[in-house]
């Protein structure tokens, strides 16, 4: 067992596929002779050379739809976004192109591609570096959405996403690169889909993914103290959703607060609070709340952006609310 | 390379017959189509080829089996001279389960991977990057093949365009292609859609091979196509042409096309149609009227067989309607 940052985590998962897998490549701004803007591809020029790791000109939508194509032509592409505020301009191609290519074509091809970069606010990078747009993904059948918190996690499920014939979006966190964790060095896979608790407790659960994790973790610290047993249950994956663990979760705590980033409406947390109210609707002890970024563009003044974020206070806040407290 | 650079080429009378019946195929199939969707057995866009039957054959016939293609939503042409069956194109523009994507892609979305027919797609320019990605894996594998990519004239003002030229010189990829300028971008013409109005200029900004040529006879199609493909697979990097061509219909099935100018679809079916210039070629080759009207006699019953083959199939199964969300769901 190693102690690695996510960002190490992340190329060792790509690295190993690059190895077992001569059709898996790498394509994005900087990933080859830069190593990487947040350096998660640094050496893997020099392991595969400028074939396999290749870097583009800032041309999203169009390397997005060279990557699709190359993936219909059967190759593993995995295309790196410096960050998915920059995915935007290639929204077009994964959404028109990606996630309806296997089905316009009723199954002739298949679209075995993976898009991956940081999702999420880091700080200080006001409006339009600091989107959570997990929800904007999710919405469309055809794709599947993973946003992960810990450098375990996205091995495990970076290898999965490498592997899967449909087109996965995968979310990682600039601030988490340098979180450290523990990665068997045994090779695994965790399987798209699942998610996982975190941290067991039995008033109440808290849902949530990707960096949001850590502040659940933090909340769950402070209820702890107030006798309030929080569970912190990550989703790991968004899209396909774990209802059955989701749901498990629900009917044992008979509460449940979401927590994400990203904005309030529309937001993923909408969707899961809509479905477990219709399944677990009789076991709810009160309604399901939300914790999200305030539905207010990103500040970039520290103080301001403080108030927008999801905190373990809000957290706190909220839960007591939904236990009577 | 500039038009007139490119090499002259031989064509045959077998070969020049066969292309012929493949362009009276695809205009037999394309008047049935606008008849259903007349009677509303063809429902949503449905947009015609006929006019530009001398591009898709002269151009399949520079490629080989194994070459990719790829086209945007005025499609039934390509997909026919690439080798899908009209059976295949007219029960999917029916919407029934025997069609080519069994009843959910209609008229523009359609794919074959056993003939290398990419499809089918709907929002303007936005395939061309998938074409040059097909290209990049060729190039990555090292197979030999050639992509080739056919877009409008209004898709050639895209960024998506744009980007994907840039990147298939920059990285020298084997892929053409052709813009095929039939004079209007839905009803805008093209001088009023761009300053240029040769698109296969867009190709000097980025460096790439380009040339306009006059797509309105297959075997000059044949031959500009066989020249730029020749080069894309011989490493050199990537070809962009403009084919100038004509549409007879308008952009869509709902179009009655009123914005031409006057006379010119006339001049144009009097002077620049495909299947005439290929009859004339034919006649000089020995052929006689009686054997021209036996080839057009045997299209018209197999496109009348397409059809009813697609008004009988059955519509798709209702079972079958998450089947093609998810290669693994």
């Amino acid at each position: 067992m190693a102690e690695m940052q996510l960002r190490e985590a992340l190329r060792r998962a790509m690295t190993e596929e690059m190895r077992r897998d001569e059709r898996v490549f790498l394509m994005g701004e900087e990933v080859a002779y830069y190593d990487g803007a947040y350096k998660v591809s640094q050496g893997m020029l020099a392991e595969f050379g400028d074939r396999r790791i290749i870097d583009t000109p800032i041309a999203e939508n169009g390397f997005c739809g060279i990557g699709i194509g190359a993936a219909m032509a059967g190759l593993r592409p995995i295309i790196e976004l410096m960050t998915w505020n920059f995915s935007l301009v290639a929204f077009d191609q994964i959404i028109n192109s990606a996630a309806k290519v296997y089905n316009m074509t009723a199954g002739e091809f298949t679209c075995p591609i993976v898009f991956r970069g940081a999702n999420g606010a880091a700080e200080n990078l006001a409006s339009q570096h600091s989107q959570a747009l997990e929800s904007l993904y999710a919405h469309f059948p055809g794709l599947k959405v993973i946003s992960t918190s810990t450098p375990s996690d996205a091995y495990g499920l970076l290898k999965s996403a490498i592997r899967d014939p449909d087109p996965v979006i995968f979310m990682e966190s600039e601030l988490a690169y340098g979180l450290k964790g523990e990665v068997p060095d045994e090779e695994f896979l965790i399987p798209i889909g699942k998610g996982e608790i975190k941290r067991d407790g039995t008033d109440v659960t808290l849902v949530t993914w990707n960096k949001q994790v850590a502040t659940c973790h933090a909340a769950a610290d402070a209820l702890a103290k107030e006798g309030i047993s929080a569970r912190v249950l990550d989703l790991r994956t968004i899209r396909p959703l774990d209802e059955e663990l989701l749901f498990r979760c629900a009917l044992e705590t008979h509460r449940v607060v979401v927590v994400q980033e990203g904005f309030t409406f529309a937001g993923v947390g909408a969707e899961i609070a809509a479905r477990v109210q219709e399944a677990c609707f009789d076991a709810l002890d009160a309604p399901v709340l939300r914790v999200t970024n305030r539905d207010v563009n990103q500040p970039y003044a520290t103080n301001l952006e403080k108030l927008v974020m999801p905190s373990a206070q809000r957290v706190v806040e909220a839960a007591r609310a939904v236990c009577g407290r | 390379m500039a038009e007139a650079d490119v090499p002259a080429v031989e064509v045959g009378r077998e070969q020049l017959l066969e292309w012929y019946e493949k362009m009276a195929l695809i205009r037999r199939v394309e008047e049935l189509a606008a008849k259903a969707y007349t009677l509303r057995k063809i429902l949503g866009f449905c947009h015609l080829y006929i006019g530009q039957e001398a591009v898709a054959v002269g151009a399949v016939a520079a490629l080989n089996p194994d070459d990719q293609l790829i086209t945007a939503y005025r499609l039934h042409g390509h997909a026919i001279a690439k080798g899908i069956t009209p059976k295949a194109v007219l029960a999917e523009l029916f919407g029934k389960a025997t069609g080519a994507a069994h009843g959910v892609g209609g008229s523009m979305h359609m794919a074959s991977k056993a003939v290398e027919f990419w499809g089918g797609y709907g929002i303007v320019g936005a395939h061309v990057p998938l074409g040059a990605g097909a290209a990049f894996a060729n190039k990555y594998t090292g197979d030999g093949r050639v992509s080739m990519t056919f877009l409008g004239d209004g898709a050639a003002q895209q960024g998506a365009f744009y980007e994907a030229i840039c990147m298939a010189q920059l990285w020298r990829l084997p892929a053409v292609f052709v813009v095929e300028n039939n004079y209007y971008a839905m009803g805008t013409s093209v001088d009023r859609q761009s300053y240029l109005t040769d698109m296969s200029q867009r190709g000097a900004g980025v460096g790439m091979k380009h040339w306009q040529f006059e797509a309105f006879d297959v075997v000059d199609v044949y031959r500009n196509l066989k020249a730029a493909v020749d080069h894309a697979r011989s490493g050199e990097g990537p070809v962009l042409l403009e084919a100038v061509t004509y549409r007879y219909r308008g952009h869509s099935m709902s179009d009655p096309a009123k914005y031409r100018k006057d006379g010119e679809l006339e001049s144009h079916r009097k002077e620049h149609d495909g299947l005439k210039l290929a009859e004339m070629r034919l006649k000089e080759l020995g052929m006689t009227d009686d054997e021209l009207k036996a080839v057009v006699d045997r299209v018209k019953a197999e496109a009348q067989e397409a059809y009813d083959f697609a008004e009988q199939s059955p519509e798709p199964d209702p079972a079958k309607l998450y089947d093609y969300t998810y290669a693994e769901p």
